[in-house]
């Protein structure tokens, strides 16, 4: 039996992952190590602490700017990296 | 412009991790309304945190389906505290809305975080926490052919390390800081918490090295390989995944806004202060679990589960359990002290190493700061995205500056929730 999954959007790019994912685990899927933001300095910053504190992982998604670590991905998501 | 909702229940219970589960099973026979808020997807905590990664042990599902069984207990997942704008009310915000509850008795179950300490290399993409790392796991991040070196202090190390295993990675270091004396002691006095040992047996790791810590990470755009130091000996490992962790700092920001007492823990961390049946200093607010001090899943039910009855003034039943609670707070005490972290910890970053992760301020900004005020006023130390909650802890552990009590918002909050804020009737006129 095949795993559920879902399609959605990461800038603009389509990525497949299995029903129940994280956004933070669709980042990682979508290309890299996951990066999510770039810093005040422009470094590249991917999910860090995974339980919604460090804040590294903020992304909109759907236009709302949220926490991909505590954001369950659903079908048609669109989501946006950087700020 | 309408209104913004106001609810209320008898109780609301901020956090839906063991102790916020056991204190609202507790309660629930009671039949008062009672409200359990939690910023993750679904209750669990981080340690029954579920997920297409994850293999929930039978505990948690036994206490997730007690949960489900009473009607009047009601579950607000995806949801964050923001402020305290009366009270006995908490402004509260979802994906979709804000709203304000108005409680009648409060159970702080806030959990705790991870002690996360600067050190070169750890802003890399590839770099995360050693529980964040268990945590991403479990909501789904993919780690298979992986190679990950797990480093800092502590069993979450170990457990970490089985997690990230069970996922398909190939874990080729796990670095504890403490001494192999100080292992081995913890390792035989699990003989008092036989449950303990027999989870120790299933986490035995041949990577495993004591009195060994991390130096740097190397990476260009992510992290390629780490840099560690082995009783003197430094050595290089090729890696793609580098997971850290030091301790756990109980999360006391929403206590103490609301001006709960605090008092020091036996690992140095400041915690809410909780008398024989989990009262705070203030009336009506009660705590539970690791933002009491850490100790684990077993402590948390035995504090969540006095903290329910004593909010419902079963004081008996409170009474009950207090032997249960003592076990485990002597577990917590022998944790604490086998894994102290040595003062070679606060010589990890160097001038270059970014402390602040918000508003890259490197450790040379804040060495000569005369604390965390000045820090956050004259270097910005703080003042980003996580308000502290990173930079703070590391600030405390690397020089000893005790962040103010947090003001509101809590958290990064919509400005469509800030507008409740405003008193109801503000809010009615415009």
């Amino acid at each position: 039996m095949s795993v559920p999954t879902l399609l959605l959007q990461i800038d603009g790019q389509p990525v497949r992952v299995k029903a129940g994912s994280s956004v933070a685990a669709a980042l990682r899927l979508a290309g890299g190590m996951g990066v999510a933001r770039t810093s005040v300095t422009g470094q590249p910053r991917a999910p860090f602490c995974g339980m919604g504190v460090c804040q590294e992982c903020r992304v909109l998604i759907d236009g709302r700017r949220r926490l991909a670590c505590q954001a369950v991905c659903t079908e048609g998501l669109r989501v946006e990296t950087s700020e | 412009m309408t209104a913004m909702a106001l609810e209320h229940c008898d109780l609301l219970i901020v956090g839906a991790g063991p102790a916020g589960m056991a204190a609202a099973v507790a309660a629930g026979p009671s039949g008062a309304s009672i409200a359990v808020i939690d910023d993750n997807p679904v209750p669990g905590g981080q340690i029954w945190r579920d997920g297409p990664g994850a293999s929930l042990p039978a505990a948690a599902r036994t206490w997730r389906d007690a949960l489900e069984r009473h009607a009047n207990v009601r579950v607000c997942s995806g949801t964050r505290v923001v402020a305290a704008p009366a009270r006995n009310e908490l402004l509260l915000e979802d994906a979709e809305r804000g709203w304000r509850m108005r409680w009648n008795k409060l159970i702080l179950c806030t959990g705790a975080r991870e002690l996360l300490l600067p050190f070169p290399g750890w802003t890399l993409p590839g770099v995360t926490g050693a529980g964040g790392l268990q945590a991403l796991i479990k909501a789904g991040l993919p780690v298979e052919g992986e190679r990950i070196v797990i480093a800092g202090s502590g069993p979450l190390l170990l457990a970490a390390a089985a997690t990230a295993r069970a996922a398909g990675a190939k874990v080729v270091r796990v670095a504890e800081q403490a001494s192999f004396a100080a292992v081995a002691g913890f390792a035989a006095s699990l003989l008092r918490w036989p449950g303990k040992a027999a989870q120790a047996v299933t986490l035995a790791d041949p990577q495993y090295r004591t009195s060994s810590r991390i130096v740097s990470a190397q990476g260009g755009a992510q992290v390629d390989s780490v840099r560690l130091l082995q009783g003197g000996r430094e050595e290089e490992i090729a890696c793609e995944r580098i997971a850290c962790g030091f301790g756990l700092m109980p999360n006391t920001q929403l206590g103490r806004m609301l001006g709960c007492a605090l008092t020091p823990t036996e690992a140095g961390a400041q915690a809410l202060a909780v008398d024989a049946r989990q009262a705070t200093s203030l009336p009506d607010i009660h705590a539970a679990g690791e933002c009491t001090g850490f100790g684990g899943s077993e402590r948390a039910l035995a504090q969540g589960t006095i903290a329910g009855y004593a909010a419902i003034g079963n004081k008996h039943a409170a009474k009950q359990h207090e032997a249960g609670r003592a076990r485990w707070d002597a577990f917590a005490a022998q944790l604490h002290r086998s894994f102290a972290l040595s003062p070679d910890i606060r010589r990890m970053p160097r001038p270059d190493t970014l402390v602040c992760r918000c508003e890259d301020v490197p450790f040379s900004a804040l060495v000569d700061c005369s604390g965390w005020t000045d820090a956050k006023l004259h270097r910005r130390c703080g003042m980003g995205a996580c308000q502290g909650r990173v930079c703070g802890d590391a600030a405390q552990f690397l020089f000893g500056w005790m962040p103010p009590a947090p003001r509101p918002p809590l958290s990064p909050a919509r400005i469509a929730t800030l507008a409740g804020l405003a008193g109801h009737d503000d809010v009615d006129r415009q």
